[in-house]
C-alpha cells in the first residue's frame, strides 16, 4: 500500500477550515506522548493547558484578557501576511505604542478628563505605526528585507523601554525601582464589575469583527484580498507593491501599539520593564492558526490564550515547567504547516491492486 | 593605548565573531541551495543547551559541541521536512523552528542554570597560547581555528568542487537542475542539514566557549544578526568573514566602553548598538551601485517535482 499525493485542481475549502483542527487535536496527542517520554506527565499536561482553562469558568476572565491583545496584533498582521509583507517586529511595535501611551499619560499625569485615556490610546496606534514606519520605508525605499529590519527593531524597542524606565520615565516616589508611576484613574481602562475583564477585551472583539466586515464587504479588503492571491493582477489592477508594503505595516503597527497601550493603560496599570513577554511573536501563530482571517483569528486567539492561561495552571497543579507552553505552541504552528498539504493535495492510498491496472 | 590592552581587545572581537560566522556559513549555504531557513536562532539555542549539558554530563567539551551539532541537524530536519517533503512556507516554518526552539531549550536548559562545566584545553602549548603577543594567534578555543577553516573549505567546495556547483545550480534554478536530472530536494536536504550543525555549534560556542555557561536565550538574537551577515556578503564566504568581524567589533563595543568608563551615552543605548549597525549595514549595502539582486534566484521558493 502507497500514499501518493495528487495535485487539487483548487485549494480545498474545507480542509482550510478543517487543518486547524487537526492540528490542534495532532498537538494533544504529539504533546502528551512527547512529555510522557521525557519524564513528565503528559496526558495530564494536555489536560491542565488545554481542557481545565475551558471547563472551569473561573478562568474564563483571564481567557478574555489574554486573548485580547493576540487577537488585536495578529488581525493587523494578518493584512501583510496575506499580502506576502513579513512584519515578525509586531513586539517592538507593541512595545513601542505602549511607551508612546505611556508617554501621554505621564505628560498628563495629575490631569482629569475623558480624553486622556483616549489621547493615549491614539497615542499608541501611532507609536505602533511609527516604529512599523522605518522598516517600511527601508523596504520600499531601499528594498531592505522587512523580515530583518522589523525584527531588529524589536531588540532597540527592548532597550529603549529599559532605558526609559531606569532613566527619564522613573517613578519619582518609586523607591528606586525601574518601572514608571501608577497611572491615575483618568489614565487606566475602566473594568466590568469587579472581574479582571478591562474595556480593551471587548473592544478587541469588536474590531476583530469590524475587521472581518472590511475584509469581507469593502473595496479595500477586496484589494487586500487580490495582492494576497495574485500579485500580478493587483499589480495591473493599479495596486502599487509600494502601497501595500505600506498599508500592510502601517496596519501591522497601528493594531499592535493599540494592543500595547490597552495592556499598559488595563492589566499592568503602568509601565513596567517585564512588559514584553512575546505577544506579537505568538501573534504569528494566532493569524496562521486563524487562516489569515477575523473570525478565525478570534478562535485562535483564544486557543493560545487557553494554552498561556493552562500552561499556568499545569506549573502550580503538576509541576510542568513554564517553557512546556511555548512547545506546545510552537507545535501547533508546525502541524499547521505539515497539514497545509491538504489544502492543496489530495491524499491519495494506492493499493497493490491499483497500481497493477494502472500499469 | 597601551598593547596588552588592544591584543585583548583584538581577542574578544574574534571571539564574538566566531558564532556568528559559524552559523552564517551555514544558513549561506543554505541558501545557495535555494531555502531561507529563519530557524537559525532556534537552532542555535538548541545546539547551545544541548552543547551545555552532554559537557556537563560527560566532562568533555569536544563530545558537547558533537552533541550540539547533531541537535541542530535534527531541528534542521523538522524544517526541511515541513518545506522539502510538504512544501510548507519557508518564512512561517523558519518563524516556527525559532519559537520551538526558545521553548525546548528553556525546558531542557532549566536544570543547568548556574552550573559550570569544563571547557576547551588550548590545542598549542602554553608558551604560545598565554605569549603577551602570540596569543593574538594560538590563544583561541578550537572551535575558533575550525571556523575559519570552514570558511575557506565553503568557499571551496561552492567554487571548486563539482557538488558544490550542482548546490548552486539548484539555488539558482531548481526546475532546470531537476531536467536535467539532480535530486533538487536531496540536495536541499542536505544542505539544510549543514545549516543545522553549523548553527548547532555556533550556538554551542556561546554556552561552552564565549560565557561558558546556560542561560536562557543565551543567544539573544545572534542568529537573526547572522541571516543579516548572509545578505551583507552577498553570499560569498570571503565577504562573510570579514563581515563576522565588523559585526563582532561592533558588538563588544559595549564591553570595551563600559571596560573604558565611558558613560556619554546610556548603556542601553550600546546593547543597542549590534542592531542598528545591522539595519544600518543593510540599508547601506542597498546603495551599492550593483543593486541587481544577488541572491540565488530560486531563493525561499518550494519546489514540487512533478512526478
Amino acid at each position: 500500500m502507497l500514499l501518493n499525493l495528487e495535485l487539487r485542481r483548487e485549494p480545498s475549502r474545507s480542509m482550510l477550515y478543517l487543518t486547524p483542527v487537526i492540528a490542534v487535536l495532532l498537538t494533544m496527542i504529539v504533546g502528551a506522548i512527547v512529555f510522557t517520554l521525557i519524564g513528565y506527565d503528559g496526558p495530564g499536561a494536555v489536560r491542565e493547558i488545554f481542557l481545565t482553562p475551558v471547563l472551569d469558568t473561573n478562568y474564563w476572565q483571564d481567557l478574555g484578557v489574554k486573548a485580547a491583545p493576540l487577537i488585536l496584533i495578529a488581525i493587523g498582521l494578518s493584512v501583510g501576511f496575506r499580502a506576502n509583507v513579513w512584519n515578525i517586529g509586531a513586539e517592538g511595535q507593541y512595545i513601542f505604542g505602549a511607551l508612546a501611551g505611556t508617554g501621554v499619560a505621564l505628560a498628563t499625569w495629575g490631569m482629569e478628563g475623558w480624553w486622556i485615556l483616549p489621547l493615549m490610546c491614539l497615542a499608541g496606534v501611532i507609536g505602533g505605526m511609527v516604529y512599523a514606519a522605518i522598516p517600511a520605508f527601508l523596504r520600499t525605499r531601499l528594498r531592505v528585507n522587512e523580515i530583518l529590519t522589523s525584527l531588529m527593531m524589536t531588540y532597540v524597542a527592548i532597550q529603549l523601554l529599559n532605558y526609559l524606565m531606569r532613566g527619564p520615565w522613573k517613578d519619582p516616589e518609586g523607591f528606586n525601582f525601574p518601572q514608571s508611576r501608577l497611572f491615575t484613574e483618568s489614565q487606566t481602562l475602566p473594568y466590568f464589575g469587579d472581574t479582571i475583564v478591562h474595556l480593551g477585551v471587548p473592544l478587541a472583539f469588536l474590531l476583530a469583527i469590524v475587521a472581518w466586515f472590511v475584509m469581507a464587504k469593502s473595496v479595500f479588503g477586496f484589494q487586500i484580498r487580490v495582492v494576497g492571491a495574485a500579485p500580478h493582477a493587483a499589480r495591473y489592477g493599479g495596486f502599487n507593491a509600494n502601497t501595500t508594503v505600506w498599508m500592510s505595516l502601517l496596519i501591522g503597527g497601528g493594531f499592535a501599539g493599540l494592543a500595547g497601550i490597552f495592556e499598559t493603560a488595563g492589566p499592568y496599570g503602568q509601565m513596567v520593564p517585564q512588559f514584553p513577554t512575546g505577544y506579537g511573536f505568538t501573534a504569528i501563530i494566532v493569524a496562521f492558526l486563524g487562516r489569515l482571517q477575523p473570525l478565525g483569528i478570534i478562535l485562535a486567539g483564544i486557543i493560545l490564550a487557553i494554552s498561556y492561561v493552562g500552561g499556568e495552571i499545569a506549573q502550580t497543579t503538576i509541576g510542568l515547567p513554564n517553557a512546556a507552553t511555548g512547545i506546545f505552541q510552537a507545535m501547533m504552528l508546525f502541524f499547521l504547516l505539515a497539514t497545509d498539504i491538504l489544502v492543496r493535495y489530495r491524499l491519495r492510498i494506492v493499493t497493490p491492486a491499483k497500481l497493477e491496472r494502472a500499469s | 593605548m597601551n598593547e596588552t590592552i588592544f591584543i585583548s581587545i583584538l581577542m574578544t572581537v574574534v571571539g564574538a565573531s566566531t558564532p556568528i560566522l559559524l552559523a552564517a556559513l551555514g544558513e549561506l549555504v543554505v541558501e545557495k541551495s535555494g531555502v531561507l531557513n529563519l530557524g537559525v536562532e532556534g537552532m542555535m539555542l538548541i545546539g547551545a543547551v544541548t552543547g551545555f549539558a552532554v559537557t556537563s554530563v560527560s566532562g568533555s567539551p569536544l563530545l558537547g559541541v558533537l552533541a550540539a551539532m547533531i541537535a541542530g541537524t535534527l531541528a534542521a530536519m523538522i524544517f526541511g521536512y515541513l518545506t522539502l517533503s510538504l512544501t510548507a512556507n519557508q518564512v512561517a516554518t523558519g518563524l516556527a523552528l525559532t519559537i520551538f526552539g526558545i521553548g525546548l531549550s528553556s525546558l531542557v536548559g532549566e536544570g543547568y542554570v548556574g552550573k559550570t562545566v569544563d571547557i576547551f584545553d588550548s590545542i598549542f602549548p602554553a608558551a604560545l597560547a598565554e605569549h603577551s603577543f602570540l596569543r593574538v594567534l594560538f590563544g583561541y578555543s578550537p572551535v575558533v581555528y575550525f571556523s575559519i577553516f570552514m570558511t575557506v573549505a565553503v568557499a571551496w567546495f561552492l567554487k571548486s568542487t563539482r557538488p558544490g556547483l550542482i548546490l548552486r545550480a539548484v539555488g539558482e534554478s531548481d526546475s532546470s537542475a531537476h531536467s536535467i536530472g539532480y535530486s533538487v530536494i536531496g540536495v536541499r536536504y542536505a544542505a539544510v542539514a549543514f545549516g543545522g550543525a553549523m548553527a548547532g555549534i555556533a550556538g554551542c560556542y556561546y554556552s561552552l566557549v564565549l560565557t561558558p555557561m546556560w542561560a536562557e536565550q543565551l543567544t539573544a538574537g545572534r542568529g537573526w544578526i547572522a541571516l543579516a551577515l548572509v545578505v551583507f556578503a552577498a553570499w560569498r564566504p570571503g565577504r562573510l568573514l570579514l563581515g563576522a568581524y565588523l559585526f563582532g567589533a561592533v558588538m563588544t563595543f559595549e564591553l570595551h566602553a563600559k571596560a573604558a568608563g565611558f558613560s556619554l551615552v546610556a548603556p542601553e543605548f550600546l546593547a543597542a548598538m549590534p542592531y542598528l549597525a545591522t539595519i544600518l549595514v543593510l540599508a547601506l549595502i542597498s546603495l551599492r551601485k550593483s543593486s541587481g539582486s544577488q541572491a540565488p534566484a530560486s531563493l525561499a521558493k518550494p519546489f514540487k517535482p512533478s512526478t
